[in-house]
This record gives C-alpha cells, structure tokens and sequence, in this order.
C-alpha cells in the first residue's frame, strides 16, 4: 500500500522534472527574441484597443511602432501626451501633432428638424438610411440613433434627449471612430485649439433647407459679407460657409459679427458641454 | 374560410409535392389580397404633365446622358447611351421639352440624377411604329440582341438585370431551357396576371424570339395556381407547340423567386453564387417577354409598363399602362387618391417592396406595382428580442439561419455573418413575415450586406 503511494509519487514526481527539463531546454532553443519597447510602449497606450491607428489594437500599434510602421505619434487616442512617452521609449522626437475633438455638423434635433416619416425598423443610422434615406425629412441631417454613441470606444457620446449626440470633450480622444460610423458624415475631428465651427453639412438652396430645420445653413452668405468680416476669413463654398482658419487663428473673437448676424444660428463655439444626461426612450417616443 | 381553403390547398399541395417534388423547402403562405385587382383590366393611364427618368433604373453601370437641359424630345427618343455592356439606354416615355437634369428621389431610396421632361401633350413618336409587325424570323441573333439592348430592356420582374446580357451566356454554358416566369407570388400585385391574359399571343411571340436567340430546346411557363384563367389560357394556346409547357404550381411565396422557380420546374439547383445560366436554363419574366416582342417587331423601347396600385389606402384600385417616369402621385389620383391621409407608400410588393417617404417618385422600369397600406394593415411595433423559436430557420427558401445573421449584423461582427450565408440571402422577407417577434430580419441582412460593401471599399 505504501509503497503504492511511494511508487506514484516517484512516477509523477519523475516525469514532472523530465518535462520540466524539457520545457526548460525548448525554451532555450526555440527563444524569440522579442523587442523589449513593444512591451514598454504597450505599457504607455491607453489600452482601449480602439484602432484609430490603423492596427487591430494597441499592441499591435506598439509592434509597428518598433517596426517603423506607424510613427510614434500614430496613437490619437493618446495624443501629444503619450506621443512624447513613446518616443522617449523609441530613441526620437515626437513631431508635433495637433489633437483631435469631434464635433457635431448638425444641430436639427427633434424639435427643429421635421421629420418625414414615421419609422419602426432597426435603431441604427447605417440601417435607417436603407429605408429611402432615413426617416428625416433633411436629407443631410443627423438621423439620431446613436450609432456614434455605440461606436465611440471611450464612451465620450452620449445622445440628447431631442437625438443629437453631444460629445464629451474631456473624454473625447479624436479617435475618429465616430467619424467612421457616421453614414452621414456629421461627426467630424477638429483640432482641439480651434474654438469655432458650422453646424450644418446642408448644401441645399435656403428654401428647401428652412422647409425641413429651422436652425440649417440656409446659405445666405451673409456670414461672409465684408460688412462683417474683414480679409475673407469666411467664404463661401456653394451654399456653405467654410472658415479660413489660418487667418482668424483659433479664437472665435474675430468672427463675431458674422456670427451674431448668422440667421439660423449655425455657427457653434466649443467649450460649452451640454451634459444632459440620455432621457429614458420612452420619453423620446411621447 | 379563407383559411381552411389555403390549408386544403396546403394539404393537395403536401401530397402533390410529395409525389412529384416540386416544392422547394420552406416559404410562406401570406394572404394574397389579390381580390383588388385581378379582374380589372388594363388601363391606359393618362400622360402625366412631367415625367421624371433615372438615368439608373438597371443593375450595371450607369448609362451615359445624350441630351441637354432645353432640349425637345419625342417620345421613344433615347436619352442616353450604354458605354458598357452590362447597362441599358433609357428613352424618353413622353415628346416635350427637358425640364431638368438634376438629382430627384429614385424609388429604390437615395436621390439618383434623372431628366426631367415637361409633356407638350402631342406624344409624338421619334420612330412611329410600324403598322405590321416586322418579321422577326429573318432578324440575326446579334442583331435582335442589340435591339433587345437599344431598346432598353431591363428583367421587369423587379430586379432590373439587363435582358440582353442574360441571354448572351458564354459559349461553354448551353441553355437548354427557358422558363417564363408568370408566378407573380407577392401578394396584391396583378400586373403579370392581367398581362398574361390580355397579351398571351404577344407573350408567347416574345417567347419564342427569346428562345430563337439561346437556341433553347424547351420552354416551360410557371404560373402559380392561384391565376387558374390564365393557366388555362396559356395551355390553350400553346397546345400546338410541343416545345412550350405550362406549369401550374402550388401557390407558396417565394414561388417565383428565380432560384426557387427553377427548384420546381425542373428539379435543378442553382450552384451558390452561380447563376441560372450555371445549370443551362434562363428566367425571364412575362412582361419582359412581352417588352421584348415589342422592340424587336414593333422597334418600340421600353418605355411603358404594366403597374397595379391597390391596396386598402386607395380608393379605386387598378392596374395601369403607365409610361416610365410618371410619378407616383399622378398614378395614385387616377386611381382616386387615397382613402386616409397616414398611409405607407410601397414600391412593388409587400413582401419584398421598398417603403416609399413620398410620392413624388416614379415609376421606372421594375415598378410592377405601387402598394398603398392604411393603418390598418401598416405596422409600426417595435422588434422584440428574439426568442429563439427558429421558424425563419423553417422558413428560409434559401436555407440559411436569418436568426443568426441578423444577430451577427446586429453587434457588426459581419465576417461571422458572411460564414453564415449573408450574401446569399435573397431578400424574399418570408423570415420577417413569421417571425413572432416582430425582428426586422430582412432589414438586418440589407443593412449586413450594406455593410460588407462599405468594408470592402474601405480595405
């Protein structure tokens, strides 16, 4: 009996250190010899795997970092912070890049954008412009589902109670993720130092833009005129404004007659976080 | 009664299909609500004052516009050109002046550049037919599949696939058979029914230049047997030609799918991803047989065509001769307008058609049939979570798992999808139609399928 015991001790005992041995030796031998900085460099990312680099996840950007694939300033999630930390690891300079926010090019919620139709098919933007473009009678607009707040990997959306999203600049990375989901190219990064932008995409004539919201881009221009702004800081590109910022800076200061005279009130300036938390669905629906 | 009936015929077709095996697995029994419609005859629709033509109303490649805002043009004019082979010309469908060229909302849903024309109320004819039909016997191959292209013929069926690529199979893929397909298993719609009866002898002389052309040995028409008259009419007439049968089939939606029509009619299987031509025979519908005849001996294209508009939300249902690009609105007036002012507009049938946001849209060349549903019958409950009850597995036609596609869909994981048989789905919508859950199955492959397209353009 107890040499029984004794025996299979020995016996699993025994093989147990010739595995051991082996395990040891194959170690040895078959070593990968692996780049020390992509565990450091993983080390610094915020680990959201969120791939606005371009690779699958953030190990996979720290491996092309060290392969010379991206460059160490390729995480924008992290932006200058993190680039720095990871060029420290990497021997080299980071180049100086702007950080990104995204913002909201629409400001027709439910209360200022007709809607055309009633709809009842999948809550999401990708699937509702299947049904002939959306349920909003804006054909440009945003449609309101969410599918920004679903895509954003750091929970930086969250959608109003009138469906607009509303983004969260002190959690927003401009990962640009959002940007990507969007099917109707409302979101979009600007760089973190520019206070102003146009809150409409709509480059519909103003009758068939005011005939649908009453807060669209209805073009008329005269944002642009030199009566209000000096130097063409805005022009105008078909019927929507674009603003030259290399001339007016990054401040919304020098653009502020043209936009107090702006009828609709298209222009929107940052800084100001609505955090008005998502009201129940049902609510929405009432 | 209505039910036991549709069960009887179940039972018959059970027993019938056991024997003969002519059912393909699955489908659906949708009350048919053909009752609208099916005894009114074809009416010429009254030209409207505009008409709008997409320059796309085909799968292809887009056709090249010919002509100029200002412009005059009589009816039957082409208005553009096919630079590509798998693509068709449009024609203008009324003489006047162009209005617009210019971005208009395309029944198929987005907005899609189309010419506007304004009727000057003479119609004339840019060809004016001829008064006997020319001899189509005489006519090359080539030749009558360059007309059955100028003249703009698109599967009217719904799908819009160019005819004469359809039947230019390469040379290493004899057809042996067509089959005409004048199933017309959505319910409401009464177009093919109405054509079939009305037009059998230019039907059947369209058949044979279809057969002439691929050098097809037999021809088989499958009519679903719910439309008994124009069974009998079409045996009737095709009794002294033995190489033309006609087919009754047990009324099952997708019948006239054409993967499932071919299943019934001569027990082949479309290889997946393949094509009918894969296995030796083409589809072809009864309208596009008949469109067909009509260029090739009458030199006219393709700009009219049959459309029912029924349903409850209009006051008079009817089927119309409509010209292509008339809009919607003019249609449902002429039919008496609507009965209620909420009403949800459908582009074809309500199994597979397109919900419509206006209609200000126009009829193009797969327009079989504008479908107007009250509150009634429209309904707008949200989806439920699925419950696991497999009967779109029951189902499918295509015997594919909808459940589990649309949840892959549904959380983006659309590689997962695609393994699951995604793109093979033909859209039928008999998933939807008996899911108890209310899932927006159909909707969610459409969306999966939107999806993978927008992959693969961005990798």
């Amino acid at each position: 009996m107890e040499s029984g015991l004794f025996l299979a001790m020995l016996v699993l005992g025994g093989l147990g250190l010739v595995f051991g041995a082996g395990l040891a030796i194959a170690s040895k031998i078959f070593y990968v010899q692996r780049d020390k900085r992509i565990e450091m460099i993983e080390a610094v990312l915020p680990g959201a795997n969120c791939g606005a680099c371009g690779a699958p996840g953030c190990s996979g950007f720290a491996e092309g970092v060290t392969e010379g694939k991206y460059s160490v300033g390729g995480c924008t999630a992290g932006g200058p912070d993190v680039a720095a930390l990871v060029a420290e690891i990497m021997g080299t300079e980071a180049e100086a890049s702007a950080s990104m926010v995204a913002v909201v090019q629409c400001r027709g919620g439910r209360d200022k954008a007709a809607e055309a139709a009633v709809y009842s098919g999948i809550e999401d933007c990708r699937a509702a412009i299947l049904v002939d473009n959306g349920p909003k009678a804006c054909e440009y607009g945003c449609l309101g589902f969410g599918t920004c707040e679903a895509a954003c990997p750091f929970d930086a959306i969250v959608m109003s109670g009138q469906g607009l999203p509303v983004v969260n600049e002190a959690l927003c990375t401009g990962c640009g993720e959002c940007v990507k989901a969007c099917p109707r190219n409302i979101m979009a990064l600007l760089p973190k130092d520019r206070q102003v932008f146009l809150g409409c995409v709509s480059p519909d004539f103003g009758k068939s833009v005011k005939s649908v919201c009453s807060v669209g881009c209805i073009g008329c221009g005269i944002c642009a005129n030199p009566k209000f702004v000096e130097d063409e800081k805005i022009v105008m590109d078909g019927k929507l404004p674009v603003i030259q910022y290399e001339k007016i800076g990054n401040g919304a200061d020098e653009l502020k007659n043209s936009i107090e005279k702006c009828p609709s009130g298209c222009f929107v300036i940052r800084g100001k976080v609505p955090t008005k938390p998502r009201k129940e669905t049902a609510d929405i629906e009432s | 009664m209505n039910i036991i009936a549709t069960a009887l015929l179940d039972l018959v077709d059970l027993i019938a299909g056991s024997v003969r095996s002519r059912a393909f697995s699955g489908g659906v029994h949708p009350e048919d609500c053909k009752h609208y419609t099916e005894h009114k005859i074809i009416e010429q629709c009254p030209l409207p004052d505009y008409v709008i033509i997409p320059l796309q109303q085909h799968i292809g490649a887009p056709s090249e516009c010919l002509v100029e805002k200002g412009m005059s043009v009589k009816t039957g004019q082409p208005l553009s050109k096919s630079t590509q082979f798998v693509s068709v010309p449009v024609h203008a469908s009324i003489s006047g002046r162009i209005a617009a060229i210019e971005k208009r909302p395309h029944p198929g849903g987005n907005q899609s550049l189309s010419i506007v024309i304004e009727n000057d109320g003479k119609d004339e004819w840019f060809d004016p037919a001829p008064d006997t039909p020319i001899d189509t016997d005489n006519i090359d191959i080539d030749d009558l599949k360059q007309r059955i292209q100028d003249a703009g013929i698109a599967g009217m069926g719904g799908a819009s696939f160019p005819t004469h690529v359809k039947l230019s199979p390469p040379s290493d893929k004899p057809i042996d058979v067509i089959i005409l397909n004048g199933v017309e298993c959505e319910p409401y719609l009464t177009a093919d029914h109405r054509l079939m009866l009305e037009k059998t002898d230019e039907i059947l002389k369209g058949l044979h230049i279809l057969m002439r052309i691929v050098r097809a040995k037999k021809a088989i028409i499958g009519i679903e047997k719910n439309k008994a008259d124009a069974i009998q009419l079409m045996q009737k007439k095709t009794k002294r030609w033995k190489k033309i049968s006609v087919l009754p089939l047990p009324v099952k939606y997708p019948q006239g799918g054409e993967k499932q029509l071919i299943r019934a009619a001569l027990k082949r299987q479309v290889p997946a991803g393949g094509l009918p031509m894969d296995i030796g025979c083409i589809v072809q519908n009864v309208a596009t047989a008949l469109a067909v005849y009509e260029a090739v001996a009458f030199r006219k294209p393709l700009i009219e065509r049959i459309v029912t508009v029924t349903g409850p939300g209009i006051t008079e249902p009817k089927n119309f001769r409509a010209r292509i690009g008339t809009p919607f609105h003019h249609l449902i007036t002429a039919s008496g307008g609507y009965t209620t002012s909420d009403v949800k507009i459908i582009h074809g049938g309500p199994m597979m058609g397109i919900t419509e946001l206006s209609d200000q849209v126009p009829v193009i060349k797969g327009t079989s049939g504008i479908l107007v549903l009250d509150q009634s019958v429209s309904d707008l409950s949200r989806e439920q979570p699925c419950i696991s009850c497999a009967r779109c597995v029951d189902v499918c036609p295509m015997k594919l798992m909808p459940n589990r596609i649309a949840s892959f869909v549904e959380h983006d994981r659309i590689d997962e999808a695609v393994a699951y048989g995604l793109s093979h789905c033909i859209e039928c919508g008999s998933c939807s139609y008996i899911c108890p859950a209310k899932r927006h199955l159909v909707h969610y492959i459409k969306h999966g399928k939107a999806l993978l397209v927008r992959k693969r353009n961005s990798s």
